[in-house]
């Protein structure tokens, strides 16, 4: 027996409160992020992802007080991404209680980003999110910004190493063509990333069931999986998750 | 009340372990302090640490700390944590910076070509995530908590102890490393309870009660 693979369930917050339908029995603000995450600890996430998707600026910093109250009460791990433009605001999340700091766009804009917050804060608190879609590319998946919408000109694997090269401590890698979709992870693509760096890959998009969250592992070589939808809406909890993946062979923290 | 040290040296948020003790431990006084006299008066001390060992060891000199941190690991209960642990040792392959050398033995990077797990995948560095510790023998900082219990990990370098005795757990990523030790007062953990859920606050309970 040795490392588990972890089952990261993802939090939105938009505008200090977190969005999408939560539904555990009994939860008395569905917006609390305080009391969403410590259900989470309690079925037994390995870790908390919460993604800022705040549009307008004036609202961001709402992240920070929730940052703040789900680290003194919740004792897993916990990564904030979203809206991270520059080594101020790692600091910023970090010093509110984050293990963990996501970025995206701005490391495509300026992967000098990922070596000044690696070098001051280490490899472990920096983890780059790349969202990938089919493309043209040398590996046959693209770097995507704004939902997908834009292109980078970016090959996803190439970016991946490049940003462990850099300094990022773990890879969250996003199918978009697969998020929302519930058809399962892209698991070609999370195979190739997964294959390709030396640093921790998680995988993202399109879980719709728990058979999906196995082949992440089993068959992309993931070594955590993300997923929003099947435990916001109640589909199913971590621990079932867990039971199941370990039924099929996965070690996983029970 | 246990007055009891955090001690800061400007090396990342310690927020969390100190919540973490909070919670463990409410009628105590936990303090994150960079002030070395506050850090002498200390009933008990934990030494945390983040990032880089040689950028550690370089901020705590200029902090004046490196005495009241002696002083308090000959004479107090202290816990040491990942990077806190690696710096009671004498040096790391991260830098030449020589660590406090309070224990014998050294810090080494997990080796890319021993990095294989049984069935020959490739493991990851960082050794990132849960992983089980295999308790060596009875101490009163493992009290109720099961052998093989599971606590979160994130560090790239492991401690290689020359005193043999002071092991006082392994855990395993491609071969078993030493994730803990204990001295008289001291006990030092490569893992980091303040984020290991039930497992990791009991670890910290255990601390606030114990007598070496």
């Amino acid at each position: 027996m040795g490392l588990a693979k972890r089952i990261i369930p993802c939090l939105d917050v938009n505008a200090g409160r977190v969005v999408k339908g939560i539904n555990f029995v009994g939860l008395r603000d569905a917006g609390d992020p305080v009391e969403i995450a410590r259900r989470y600890d309690e079925q037994g996430a390995d870790e908390v992802t919460f993604l800022d998707i705040t549009a307008s600026s004036d609202g961001r910093d709402l992240i920070i007080p929730i940052i703040e109250a789900v680290s003194a009460q919740v004792f897993i791990p916990l990564t904030v991404g979203g809206g991270v433009r520059e080594v101020a605001d790692v600091r910023r999340l970090l010093n509110a209680g984050a293990d963990k700091v996501s970025m995206n766009t701005a490391a495509i804009l300026n992967p000098g980003l990922i070596a000044d917050a690696a070098g001051r804060f280490g490899s472990q608190c920096i983890v780059v999110a790349i969202d990938a879609k089919r493309a043209d590319t040398a590996s046959g998946w693209g770097v995507f910004t704004h939902g997908g919408r834009n292109a980078t000109g970016l090959d996803a694997v190439a970016w991946a190493q490049e940003a462990a090269r850099l300094g990022a401590g773990e890879i969250l890698l996003t199918s978009m063509d697969r998020d929302g979709t519930k058809e399962g992870f892209d698991l070609e693509l999370t195979r190739a990333v997964a294959d390709a760096v030396g640093v921790p890959v998680i995988a993202s998009g399109g879980v719709g069931n728990l058979q999906h969250l196995c082949d992440g592992v089993l068959k992309g070589g993931a070594d955590a999986v993300l997923a929003a939808s099947i435990f916001h809406y109640g589909e199913y909890t971590v621990r079932q998750a867990k039971d199941f993946m370990a039924a099929h062979g996965i070690e996983v923290r029970l | 009340m246990t007055h009891i040290a955090v001690i800061d040296y400007g090396m990342g948020n310690l927020r969390s372990v100190a919540k973490a003790l909070e919670h463990v431990a409410p009628d105590a006084t936990v303090e994150v302090t960079g002030d070395p006299e506050r850090v002498s008066a200390a009933e008990r001390v934990v030494f945390p640490g983040q990032g880089a060992m040689p950028d550690c060891m370089r901020e705590l000199d200029r902090r004046q700390l490196r005495q009241p941190i002696l002083e308090a690991a000959r004479t107090k209960p202290f816990l040491g944590l990942c990077i806190g642990l690696q710096m009671l040792f004498e040096s790391s392959e991260e830098g030449p910076t020589p660590g406090l050398g309070i224990l014998s033995g050294h810090v080494r990077r997990f080796p890319d070509e021993r990095m294989f797990s049984p069935a020959g995948q490739r493991l990851k560095v960082p050794h990132m995530g849960w992983n089980e510790v295999n308790q060596s023998g009875k101490h009163a900082m493992w009290s109720g908590i099961p052998q093989d219990a599971r606590f979160y990990f994130v560090h790239s370098y492991y401690v290689e102890e020359h005193d043999s005795g002071i092991g006082a757990a392994t855990t395993r990523y491609a071969f078993d490393f030493t994730c803990a030790v204990a001295r008289d007062n001291i006990f030092a953990v490569q893992f980091h309870p303040e984020k290991s859920a039930l497992s990791g606050l009991a670890l910290l309970g255990n601390f606030v009660h114990w007598k070496p």
